[in-house]
């Protein structure tokens, strides 16, 4: 049940992160977009620790890797990494209050960024614009709304 | 793991048997694509249902008026075609290669701005490969980076990764072409100084390393600035495809590559003209 309901939020996750709006608004609105699998993995992390391990989050990245069609091990790396410090800790951030959970989350959000920038950097061509740091930002305010709307849903199918 | 992440990370970088796996996954996640689109199929087809009958009916007559001029440059496209390899026969030459074209629709753009590229509805099953040409209506779009089963991958022209081989129509000078990035515009690489190039040069894919098929569009010279000191210009050049508006693409196959469905393809029958 808890795995059906992992799954489930993370496609929804997925399906947010790919979902296209440069035909409606400007192409620099990609730069605010959330980290939405990254956020739901750290949630699952969090709240059901036994259940999503450093192997899950690591085969997450190698999806979203595919489905982003960035090299295969550069998602996957940032996310083993986070899942790494957050299962360390994640009896002391289930007992954070949810905005200095949002300032975690800024944290690791600013790991995976600065992840991903060297990793596109050694390995393809990229230039750094202060727009990589929007989603941080973004992420961190919609941490909240991720955050309580994950737990009334493993409230209401009881996930423990 | 995070050495198998760093593992993975080289060989699919510099070796290609990670395209495999890749190719399977990405057939996997092609739900994830298909909900992504949903928002976009569904305003499409409201809007398509509340179209109202005048709209409709000035539509048709706008487009039938565009195929009668299209129709009519068509005609003088086949004659100078003609001609032209009537004396590419008297010079020696090959005759230019027939082309055929698949129409795909573009279902999805990179999430993250600084990577340009963009989905289509078609896939491997459609005879889409790897490193093929794409264009739009303006000219050279971009190349297919990756495949899957029924949607794949173009890398647009304006990504930093994006190498074009170009040459300047006036004079046939060869140069190299980079993506922009994030601008959405093209740095012509290593010009000299004293190169023959002005602003509002058209250039055109040179089809040199056999990657682009020659003789597309690909950029309009831009500005040209000479830094005192350096060796090259700083040459940008405006995109002649419409890198974020094209709503459908065509795929270019030559002549012994054909897609697969032949349904929505058009024939390029230019070239059928006996020469005597």
């Amino acid at each position: 049940m808890s795995f059906f309901a992992i799954s489930v939020t993370l496609f929804i996750a997925m399906v947010l992160e790919v979902i296209d709006l440069s035909k409606t608004f400007p192409l620099e609105i990609g730069f605010l977009r959330p980290e939405w699998v990254l956020m739901t993995l750290i949630y699952w992390m969090i709240a059901l620790p036994q259940r999503v391990g450093v192997m899950m989050s690591w085969g997450v990245g190698i999806l979203m890797d595919v489905l982003l069609g960035s090299g295969i091990g550069h998602h996957s790396l940032s996310f083993l990494l986070i899942s790494y410090i957050s299962l360390k800790f994640y009896q002391r951030l289930r007992m954070f209050s949810v905005v200095q959970q949002a300032i975690v989350v800024f944290g690791f959000l600013f790991l995976h960024v600065m992840i991903s920038f060297s990793v596109e950097y050694f390995f393809y061509s990229v230039t750094w614009t202060m727009w990589n740091l929007m989603p941080l930002l973004t992420s961190a305010l919609i941490w909240p709304l991720v955050f309580l709307l994950l737990r009334a849903l493993r409230r209401s199918l009881q996930l423990a | 793991m995070v050495l198998l992440s760093f593992v993975l990370l080289s060989t699919d970088r510099h070796a290609d048997f990670l395209d495999k796996p890749r190719f399977l996954i990405s057939s996997i996640l092609y739900p994830i694509h298909a909900t992504a689109n949903l928002p976009h199929k569904v305003i499409q087809m409201t809007e398509n249902v509340f179209a109202s009958r005048e709209y409709l009916q000035e539509r048709v007559l706008f487009l039938e008026g565009k195929v009668l001029v299209i129709e009519a440059e068509i005609q003088k496209m086949a004659s100078l075609a003609a001609e032209n390899n009537r004396l590419r026969q008297l010079l020696g030459s090959a005759a230019k290669i027939q082309e055929d074209i698949l129409v795909a629709e573009v279902i999805g753009t990179d999430p993250n701005p600084m990577q340009q590229s963009v989905l289509i509805n078609k896939g491997r099953i459609h005879g889409v490969f790897e490193k093929q040409s794409v264009i739009d209506s303006q000219g050279l779009l971009g190349q297919i980076i990756e495949v899957s089963d029924r949607y794949s991958r173009i890398m647009l022209v304006s990504d930093t990764n994006s190498f074009v081989p170009v040459s300047v129509a006036r004079n046939n000078l060869r140069l190299m072409l980079q993506g922009g990035g994030i601008s959405r515009t093209l740095k012509l690489m290593h010009v000299n100084a004293t190169a023959d190039i002005k602003i509002g040069d058209l250039l055109i894919s040179s089809g040199l390393g056999d990657r682009f098929l020659p003789g597309y569009p690909v950029g309009l010279i831009e500005k040209i600035e000479y830094v005192e000191g350096k060796p090259f210009a700083a040459v940008t050049a405006l995109p002649s495809a419409k890198l974020d508006r094209s709503r459908y693409v065509l795929l270019v196959f030559s002549k012994s590559e054909k897609p697969v469905l032949s349904r929505g393809s058009i024939k390029s029958e230019f070239l059928a003209l006996e020469v005597e």
